[in-house]
């Protein structure tokens, strides 16, 4: 499936720099940023801001079919990170040793193209992570 | 020059994570890989992964020089990507890398594309800028996944891998400041890439002496006749290494040992980064420099052209370094054989 051109548009601060936003009120992180706070609601008040570029494997799974796109990367690993401020990522795992990709590992932001490049068609960067030693 | 000073205010280098030696290319096109290996000087290359290009590659080194040298990306008033493989024939790259490093959007940005010698043209154009108080800090970039046909001589060398340089005036920051520099050029076609074509064409020998040697010495004869210094006068020096052999034959021609450009000759174990080459090793150079280090760098493009800095290093390098110097991130890599690597460089046609 393709996605509209605006639409990749509008995503990019969120995948290229992790833009996100976070409560004023209760101090809590969202990502993908969010424009009402789940826990303060009407009282919340919610600025965007770049997550931090750090975090841990909060969980993890290691895919052996991929969607389309994502078919020549197999087998790969997908986690869950935690970030340093406690928010949290759905993110592909690359350039780390399998062994080392762990809940609790460290890992790091990368930046990446994301599924199968299409011959004519606009490239989609974005966020991956790597384990850090 | 004027008596305005500029120079380099921080940098970063990113080297893809595979490597593929010489002699497993070689197997497989059933030639001598001990013979190549050692008639290039290279013994292996990093290859960009399926995800990676010129682009992220760019990105991450100016993400650790950013953060390596504490620059607010705010600051940057110039981005300049030099490649011959940008990723899009038309849509800059620069575009790319100012929006994922968070840059305001006042910035002056372009694709530059001169063979192997765009990263350095960048620089240059970046030092204008600061010299002329047009801008705070220019961001200058070498990136490339370099192309080679199978089984095509350039095919045992190509490499990727990109460094950024951050160039600024402020001598707080300056870790090395820019004393002089200078192109040669003149219009000698050794190597090309016509649109549409995948992979680049080359005159074999004739990028040697009538190309390479005289632009490289070309442009390093002007510089020191610029300067009044004499090769022996600097501490270090890298020059563009499309192999392992001709930089060392170039500083012998400038009297300028081996030991002196040991530190950036970087083709034996990355391949040649094309527009990254010269900039990654003059990097790696950085990591290691003290305070008063005079260091030669040129650069060379196909084409033809050449650029020749006189760099000298500052007193702030004793506190401004890189997290990971560059021979560190070279020794984390793994090794991929021809089939994994054709599969990474999108070779495999039938997918």
């Amino acid at each position: 499936m393709t996605v509209s051109a605006p639409m990749n548009w509008r995503r990019i601060p969120e995948r290229y720099r992790l833009k996100g936003s976070y409560c004023e009120t209760c101090g809590k992180a969202f990502f993908p940023g969010r424009v009402v706070c789940p826990n303060c609601r009407r009282k919340g008040k919610l600025k965007e801001q770049d997550m931090p570029r750090a975090g841990k494997i909060f969980s993890y799974t290691k895919v052996h079919v991929g969607p389309t796109g994502f078919s020549h990367e197999t087998p790969y690993f997908i986690a869950l990170i935690e970030l340093e401020n406690k928010a949290k990522v759905l993110s592909q795992i690359i350039d780390s040793e399998e062994e080392k990709i762990q809940v609790g590992a460290k890992v790091e932001l990368a930046f990446r193209k994301v599924g199968k490049d299409d011959k004519y068609g606009a490239i989609n960067y974005a966020y991956k992570f790597k384990v850090i030693e | 020059m004027s008596e305005k000073k500029s120079g380099i205010i921080g940098y970063g280098v990113q080297i893809p994570l595979r490597r593929i030696k010489v002699e497993e290319i070689a197997r497989v096109w059933g030639k001598d890989g001990e013979h190549v290996s050692e008639g290039l000087n290279v013994k292996e290359k990093a290859v960009a992964a399926q995800d990676e290009d010129s682009c992220t590659l760019a990105v991450e080194a100016a993400r650790k020089g950013i953060k390596d040298f504490g620059i607010d990306p705010k600051r940057i008033g110039a981005v300049y990507v030099g490649s011959e493989s940008h990723p899009y024939a038309v849509n800059p790259t620069a575009s790319i890398v100012g929006e994922a490093l968070g840059t305001t959007n006042e910035y002056f940005a372009v694709d530059l594309e001169f063979a192997c010698k765009a990263g350095t043209a960048g620089m240059q154009i970046c030092m204008a800028h600061v010299l002329s108080d047009m801008i705070d800090v220019g961001l200058a970039i070498g990136a490339d996944t370099a192309q080679g046909r199978p089984n095509d001589a350039l095919e045992f060398t190509a490499g990727s891998g990109a460094a950024a340089i951050f160039i600024g005036g402020d001598k707080k920051e300056v870790i090395a400041e820019i004393d002089q520099t200078c192109s040669f050029t003149t219009d000698t076609p050794d190597f090309w890439r016509r649109p549409r074509a995948e992979f680049p064409e080359h005159t074999g020998r004739f990028t040697g002496k009538p190309a390479y040697f005289k632009h490289v010495l070309g442009a390093a004869k002007l510089l020191l006749k610029k300067t009044g210094m004499e090769g022996k006068d600097f501490d270090w020096a890298v020059f563009h290494q499309p192999n392992g052999k001709f930089p060392i034959k170039a500083a012998e021609t400038l009297g300028i040992p081996f030991e002196k450009i040991k530190q950036g000759l970087l083709t034996p174990f990355i391949g040649n980064t094309y527009s990254g080459a010269t900039p990654i090793g003059l990097c790696s150079i950085l990591d290691v420099a003290k305070p008063g280090d005079k260091i030669l760098a040129v650069s060379y493009g196909s084409g033809a052209g050449a650029d020749a800095f006189a760099i000298t290093v500052t007193k702030n390098i004793e506190t401004r370094r890189a997290a990971v110097p560059v021979l560190k991130q070279i020794e984390r890599k793994e090794y991929v054989d021809y089939a994994v690597y054709l599969k990474h460089r999108g070779k495999i046609k039938s997918l």
